[in-house]
C-alpha cells in the first residue's frame, strides 16, 4: 500500500497557486520532503493532515483521502510541526499524556505511554520539568515524544533538526533511523537540509514553487552510484581508457589524467589495480560517486 | 520505581469515545488552576453571598427571635421574586471577576505558544476543542452561580412550604435559565477575547474592561449621542435588564428588553466570529 498518494493535488491562498496539480505514489518506509524556502513543503504536509483545504485534486494518506477520512488520517498520523509549539506551564509528561488522551488513549495507558515515549526520546530524567524551562533541542525532542505518544502508523517531522546543535541532531537523527529501522511506522521528513534527509529517507520528493520536480528512490540511485567511478592516474596512462573499455566499462576521458567511469554488473575494482600494476601507472585517486542527492537536487532545481 | 522501556512500540489498546474527548482539557486546565491560591481563596469567598442569602432565608421563618429583639423584620425579610433577582445581580457581578481571572489563561497561551496544530493534527477538532475550555469556565462559574441558587430557592421551598413552592416555582427556572445564560456568555466571551490576544495579562485587561469598563462607555455614548442605545454596551446592564424581565421585575429601565436581548445575541455573534477567526491550525500571512 502507498504511504503517500498525490492525485492533481493543488492549494490556493486566495489568488496565489501554493501547490499545483501534485501526482506521484510513494510507498517507501522513509520519504524526505525536499525543496527551497518556498517550495510548499509545509503547506503540503498542513493540507495531509487538513489544516489546508485542496482547491483541486485530492491525497491519500495510507489509503485514506484526505477530503472525506480526516478523522481516520488523523488518528493514524503523527505530527511534529515545525516551530515551537507546546503548552506552557505544564510538564513535559503531563503535556504528552494530555495529547495521547487526546488521540484517544484512556487515562492509564496514555500516561504509561507518556513516560515511554519520553525515556525513549531520551527526556526521560527531564520528564517532570515544566515545558517553558527546557532548552531548544529538548523542546523539539518533547514534539517529538507527543508525536509519537499514540503508536501512529504515519509520523510527520517537519524540519527535525531545525535549531539543534550538532549533538542535538546527531541525536534527531539516530532516533529516526531507529523509528525507521523498527518497521512499526512510516515517516515523511520535511526538511530543506540535504544531508537530514539523505541520512534518513529512502525516498525523496523534491517541490520547487509549489510543482514536483524530482521523485526517486534514494536507495536505488545508490546502488546505480556504486557503478559510477571517478580515477585520476598520475603521470603516463597511455591506452587507460582502451583498456577499461576492453574490459567492458564505459569511460570517458575529462582531462589531465581525470577518467569517468560506468561499471558493468558484476565488475571488481581489483581488475583496475590489476592493469595499472601491470603497465606501471600510477593511480591517485579512485572514488566512487558521492553526494547523490546533492546533484539530484541541484538537477531537479535547474528545471 | 517503575522502570520504563526505551523503545518504541505501536498502540493496539483501546480507544475512548471520541465526544468525551473535550473533557480531557477543562481537567487538564483544572489542575493546574487550583495550584493558585488567590482563585481558591475567591472561590470560598464567592460561597459567602450564598450562604449569607440561605441565613436569610432562615431567618425570615423565624421572625419571632427578631421581633423579640424589637428588630421589624417583617418589612426587612421578603423573599420573593426580586430577592433572587437581587442575587443573581450579585453573583453575575462575582463570576464576571471570576471569568477575568481565568478566561485570560484559556485560550492567549496556546496561541502564545502555536500549540494548536498539536490538538488539531489529532482526532480533535475546533469545536471540541472550544467546549473543551468552556467546559472548565462553565463548571466553576456554575459552582458559584445557579448551584447555589438553586441551594437557596431550596431552602426558602422546605421552610415555606408546599403553596410557595407551587405558586413560585417559576423563579428558580429563571434563576436557572437566566444564570446558565450569563456564564454561557461569559464563557464564550472570555474565550473569544482571550483567542483575541496572545498575551495573558492583555486578554485580562480585555475582558475586565469590557465587563466593567461598558458602564462608563455607555454612559459617555449616551451623552454624547443624546440617545439611551449606549445602553446596550454595557453588557452587565443588559443582562440585568433580561434578568428583570425573568424575574417579572416591572422596574422602569432606560434599556427595552427586547432591544437587550437582540444586543447579548450580537454580542455571542461577535464572539463565535472572533473564535472562528483565531482558534485555527495555522494562519495565513499575507
Amino acid at each position: 500500500m502507498s504511504v503517500l498518494e498525490l492525485d492533481g493535488l493543488g492549494v490556493r491562498f486566495g489568488r496565489r497557486e501554493i501547490l499545483a496539480d501534485l501526482r506521484v505514489s510513494l510507498s517507501g518506509r522513509s520519504i524526505g520532503l525536499l525543496g527551497p524556502n518556498g517550495a510548499g513543503k509545509s503547506t503540503l504536509i498542513q493540507t495531509l493532515v487538513g489544516f489546508c483545504q485542496p482547491s483541486s485534486g485530492t491525497a491519500r494518506v495510507l489509503g485514506y483521502d484526505i477530503r472525506r477520512d480526516l478523522p481516520q488520517i488523523r488518528a493514524t498520523v503523527g505530527y511534529m510541526p515545525e516551530n515551537d509549539a507546546f503548552v506552557a506551564n505544564m510538564t513535559a509528561v503531563a503535556f504528552v499524556r494530555m495529547m495521547g488522551e487526546l488521540s484517544g488513549l484512556p487515562s492509564d495507558a496514555a500516561l504509561e505511554r507518556a513516560h515511554e515515549a519520553l525515556f525513549y526520546v531520551g527526556l526521560g530524567e527531564a520528564r517532570y520539568r515544566l515545558l517553558g524551562t527546557y532548552s531548544l533541542g529538548m523542546k523539539q525532542l518533547a514534539k517529538l515524544a507527543q508525536a509519537i505518544v499514540h503508536g501512529p502508523k504515519l509520523l510527520i517531522l517537519d524540519e527535525p533538526t531545525n535549531g539543534l546543535d550538532p549533538p542535538a541532531r546527531q541525536r534527531m537523527i539516530r532516533l529516526i533511523q531507529q523509528m525507521r529501522d523498527s518497521g512499526e511506522m512510516r515517516l515523511l521528513i520535511c526538511s530543506h537540509l540535504l544531508r537530514d534527509v539523505e541520512e534518513t529517507c529512502e525516498e525523496v520528493l523534491i517541490l520547487k514553487q509549489g510543482r514536483i520536480v524530482q521523485s526517486c528512490n534514494l536507495e536505488d540511485e545508490r546502488r546505480a552510484n556504486k557503478r559510477f567511478v571517478e580515477l585520476e592516474a598520475v603521470g603516463h596512462h597511455h591506452g587507460l581508457a582502451d583498456a577499461m573499455v576492453a574490459l567492458g566499462c564505459e569511460c570517458s576521458h575529462l582531462g589531465l589524467g581525470r577518467f569517468r567511469m560506468v561499471l558493468p554488473e558484476g565488475f571488481e575494482l581489483r581488475e583496475i589495480y590489476r592493469w595499472a600494476s601491470s603497465r606501471e601507472v600510477e593511480l591517485r585517486r579512485l572514488n566512487y560517486r558521492r553526494d547523490t542527492l546533492e546533484e539530484i537536487f541541484m538537477k531537479a532545481m535547474e528545471h | 520505581m517503575a522502570v520504563y522501556k526505551q523503545t518504541y512500540k505501536p498502540y493496539d489498546g483501546s480507544q475512548t469515545p471520541r465526544w468525551s474527548r473535550f473533557l480531557i482539557l477543562g481537567r487538564s486546565s483544572y489542575g493546574r488552576l487550583m495550584q493558585s491560591r488567590f482563585l481558591v481563596l475567591y472561590l470560598m469567598a464567592c460561597f459567602f453571598f450564598p450562604v449569607l442569602c440561605a441565613v436569610f432565608v432562615y431567618a425570615s421563618h423565624n421572625l419571632s427571635i427578631l421581633e423579640s429583639l424589637n428588630i421589624p423584620a417583617s418589612r426587612i425579610f421578603q423573599i420573593n421574586n426580586q430577592f433572587f433577582e437581587f442575587y443573581c445581580g450579585f453573583q453575575g457581578g462575582m463570576a464576571c471577576l471570576l471569568t477575568a481571572f481565568i478566561g485570560p489563561g484559556l485560550v492567549a497561551p496556546d496561541l502564545a505558544n502555536r500549540a494548536l496544530p498539536l490538538y488539531f493534527s489529532r482526532p480533535f477538532g475546533r469545536a471540541e476543542y472550544v467546549a473543551g475550555k468552556m467546559s472548565l469556565l462553565l463548571y466553576l462559574l456554575s459552582l458559584i452561580t445557579w448551584i447555589p441558587g438553586l441551594f437557596v430557592f431550596g431552602v426558602q421551598a422546605e421552610l415555606a412550604g408546599w403553596h410557595w413552592t407551587r405558586d413560585n416555582v417559576w423563579i428558580a427556572g429563571s434563576l436557572l435559565a437566566g444564570l446558565i445564560i450569563w456564564d454561557l456568555f461569559l464563557a464564550l466571551m472570555a474565550l473569544a477575547l482571550s483567542a483575541s490576544v496572545k498575551w495573558s495579562l492583555a486578554a485580562g485587561a480585555l475582558i475586565l474592561g469590557v465587563l466593567f469598563a461598558g458602564g462608563g462607555l455607555a454612559a459617555a455614548v449616551n451623552s454624547i449621542v443624546r440617545t439611551n442605545y449606549g445602553s446596550l454596551l454595557d453588557l452587565r446592564q443588559v443582562m440585568s435588564v433580561i434578568w428583570s424581565q425573568m424575574f417579572r421585575d416591572e422596574q422602569a429601565t432606560n434599556v427595552p428588553v427586547g432591544q437587550a436581548w437582540i444586543a447579548l445575541a450580537a454580542a455571542a455573534a461577535i464572539c463565535i466570529w472572533l473564535l472562528a477567526r483565531r482558534v485555527k491550525a495555522f494562519e495565513v500571512v499575507k
